[in-house]
């Protein structure tokens, strides 16, 4: 498979710099907040938007390179671009829109795509799901040597969503080109994509594997968009081990050493609800009311005290947790990670 | 209430519809096709359809490119440019004249660097196609920006992504959807230019067979004793073909409106769904 590389890419924007390094085998998702300037990005590779300085390659063929002032422009270079509202030509028919990069027939990919009975339908008549498939449809009739695809579910209603990203994951699986997919849901990524790049006003600040993401977030902003809990208070050394007091008052144990202020990250799947205190002892235990009940499906989330904690909804009616009642929620020292601080990004319009 | 607004909606149609309906009443359909005939009537009619087609001709193929520059790039200046393009809309049509004068006349600013090259252009026809280009084109121009501007830019990425190079992007995808916009005004254009009088009589004259349009026409008859029935008929053929105008603009914006999901405003206050 090929790689598409972007080496030391720059690019002005009205708030930040985008400062861009990464590698792209397979699928890779980049996840990052609004206006973090990942549609930049695929923006940049499409060539839809010049950056100031840096290189944009795939294997020997280079798109763009700064210093030797050579920028490919769009259509000289072989990308697929899935936009966010899939940007499908108005004017023209399903079968138009999918013919109208002139490589393959039509036909071929209005079947691969189960579209072939919309084929004369206008976009405006689709739903958001068909209008998806068409779009894919579209960019890979174009024979794209690499797939630029901007927030591929956001506009989809909750409903399809979930079919669309099982039909989304089956089909990067068979593509043999890079796929750069680009999301604000790390749940979504993780379910798409072999490899994430979390980035933040520009910047990459962690990529892994989503285990790796989960398993090790190198700061709070990381571990708090992939889902984690994040307590802070102060470490302090106790009997050999290391203690927070929390800004609560609650003491909690863990298992690497720290000092002075720290962030923790705890995963709302490594807490434990109980309406009685457990008799563990080695056990980190938060008592407080419930704040609220969320069910997502066969999971249910609940907010207790400063966490939230995911249980199966099975374990629900069995413990009989209602909203105002006291429980106890526990976790395990090892189930705590130390991260480093930053700063929120302060949140801003546009992508 | 009700009543009151019922009677200023009655006032404002008869008061607007009253002229028009005054000349047919005046001019039987036998006599206004028998007055079309007369020599001046007819060298008026081709005189109008030969200048107008040729100086929207021109609106079309240079405004258009330029409207689209104009609505797609952000440049220091820019609202100053957009003030230039409209001026000429609030011109009174006489300064209209008098202004070309002053630029292409004989002691004009460009004048004597055209007489160099033997061209003299006041009161010939090409001072007629000007002078219609000059009060007409602004509408053209301001409606085709506005139409430019409201196609969704990611649709021209997205056909430059699909391999198709800018000329393809604008012939393929913004010119198609920005077509009711570019039709109505070029049919605001066409209907201002049809009727220009001030600036086609200072700037090209009042010359039979020449420079004498059909609201020029209407005005010579109207001054000869007698006349008062062929300015009439001349009127009415002027009415016709505005109305044939109207019907096929509306006709045009229906249909672009039923083939696409977008909706177009006559005066450029499109919306795109």
């Amino acid at each position: 498979m090929a790689t598409l590389r972007l080496e030391q890419v720059c690019v002005p924007l009205r708030s930040f710099d985008l400062e861009l390094s990464l590698d792209v085998g397979a699928t890779v998702a980049l996840v990052g907040p609004s206006g973090s300037g990942k549609t930049t990005t695929l923006r940049v590779i499409a060539g839809l938007m010049r950056p100031k300085s840096g290189r944009v390659t795939v294997d020997e063929e280079v798109w763009f390179d700064g210093a030797r002032g050579r920028v490919l422009p769009p259509e000289a270079r072989r990308v697929g671009l899935v936009f966010q509202e899939y940007a499908l030509f108005p004017h023209m028919s399903v079968r138009q829109n999918v013919e109208y990069a002139r490589r393959h027939a039509a036909d071929e990919y209005l079947e691969r795509f189960r579209v072939s009975h919309l084929a004369n339908a206008r976009p405006g008549e689709l739903s958001g799901g068909e209008r998806q498939r068409v779009a894919l449809a579209r960019a890979l009739a174009r024979d794209p040597e690499v797939l630029l695809l901007d927030e591929p579910l956001a506009a989809l209603d909750a409903h399809t969503k979930t079919t669309v990203r099982a039909e989304l994951h089956d089909l990067l699986a068979e593509l043999d080109i890079p796929v750069l997919l680009v999301t604000h849901d790390f749940e979504d990524a993780a379910a798409l994509a072999e490899r994430v790049s979390v980035i933040v006003e520009g910047r990459l600040r962690q990529t892994g594997t989503p285990g790796e993401l989960v398993a090790g977030p190198t700061d709070a902003f990381v571990a708090s968009f992939t889902g984690a809990n994040l307590l802070q208070g102060e470490a302090y050394a106790h009997d050999g081990s290391t203690r927070v007091r929390l800004d609560d008052g609650t003491v909690v144990a863990i298992a690497e050493p720290a000092h002075g202020h720290v962030a923790l990250a705890v995963y709302p799947g490594d807490i434990t609800l109980a309406t009685t205190p457990p008799h563990d002892s080695a056990l980190n235990v938060i008592h407080a009311p419930i704040r609220s009940v969320a069910e997502l499906g066969s999971r249910v989330r609940l907010a207790v005290g400063p966490v939230s904690a995911e249980i199966t909804a099975e374990s629900l009616a069995r413990l009989g947790l209602r909203p105002g009642q006291a429980v106890y929620a526990s976790f395990k020292a090892t189930g705590t990670r130390v991260v480093a601080e930053h700063e929120p990004p302060a949140p801003s319009a546009g992508a | 209430m009700r009543a009151v607004f019922a009677v200023c909606a009655a006032a404002a149609v008869a008061f607007l519809a009253l002229p028009v309906v005054a000349i047919f009443l005046r001019v039987p359909p036998g006599a206004l096709v028998a007055q079309l005939t007369e020599p001046a009537a007819r060298d008026a009619l081709l005189v109008s359809l030969k200048t107008n087609a040729i100086a929207q001709a021109l609106v079309l193929g240079i405004g258009t490119p330029a409207a689209y520059v104009l609505a797609t790039n952000r440049f220091r200046g820019r609202s100053l440019v957009l003030t230039l393009v409209e001026l000429p809309l609030v011109l009174p049509p006489a300064v209209a004249g008098i202004g070309l004068l002053a630029a292409f006349g004989r002691l004009g600013l460009l004048g004597s660097s055209l007489s160099t090259f033997g061209i003299s252009l006041p009161f010939t026809q090409t001072a007629v196609t000007m002078a219609v280009a000059y009060v007409a084109s602004p509408l053209y121009i301001r409606q085709a920006i506005a139409a430019f501007e409201a196609t969704d830019p990611n649709l021209a990425a997205a056909s430059r992504t699909l391999g198709a190079g800018p000329f393809r992007t604008f012939f393929r995808v913004v010119l198609p959807l920005a077509r009711g916009g570019l039709i109505a005004g070029l049919a605001l254009s066409f209907a201002r230019g049809l009727g220009e009088f001030g600036a086609t009589i200072m700037f090209a004259g009042s010359l039979q067979k020449v420079t004498q349009t059909l609201p020029l026409a209407i005005y010579a008859q109207f001054n000869l004793p007698e006349g008062f029935n062929a300015a009439l008929a001349m009127g009415g053929a002027l009415v016709v073909f505005s109305i044939v105008l109207l019907a096929g603009l509306h006709i045009g914006l229906s249909w672009q409106r039923s083939d696409s999901n977008r909706s177009v405003s006559l005066f450029g206050l499109s919306t795109s769904s």
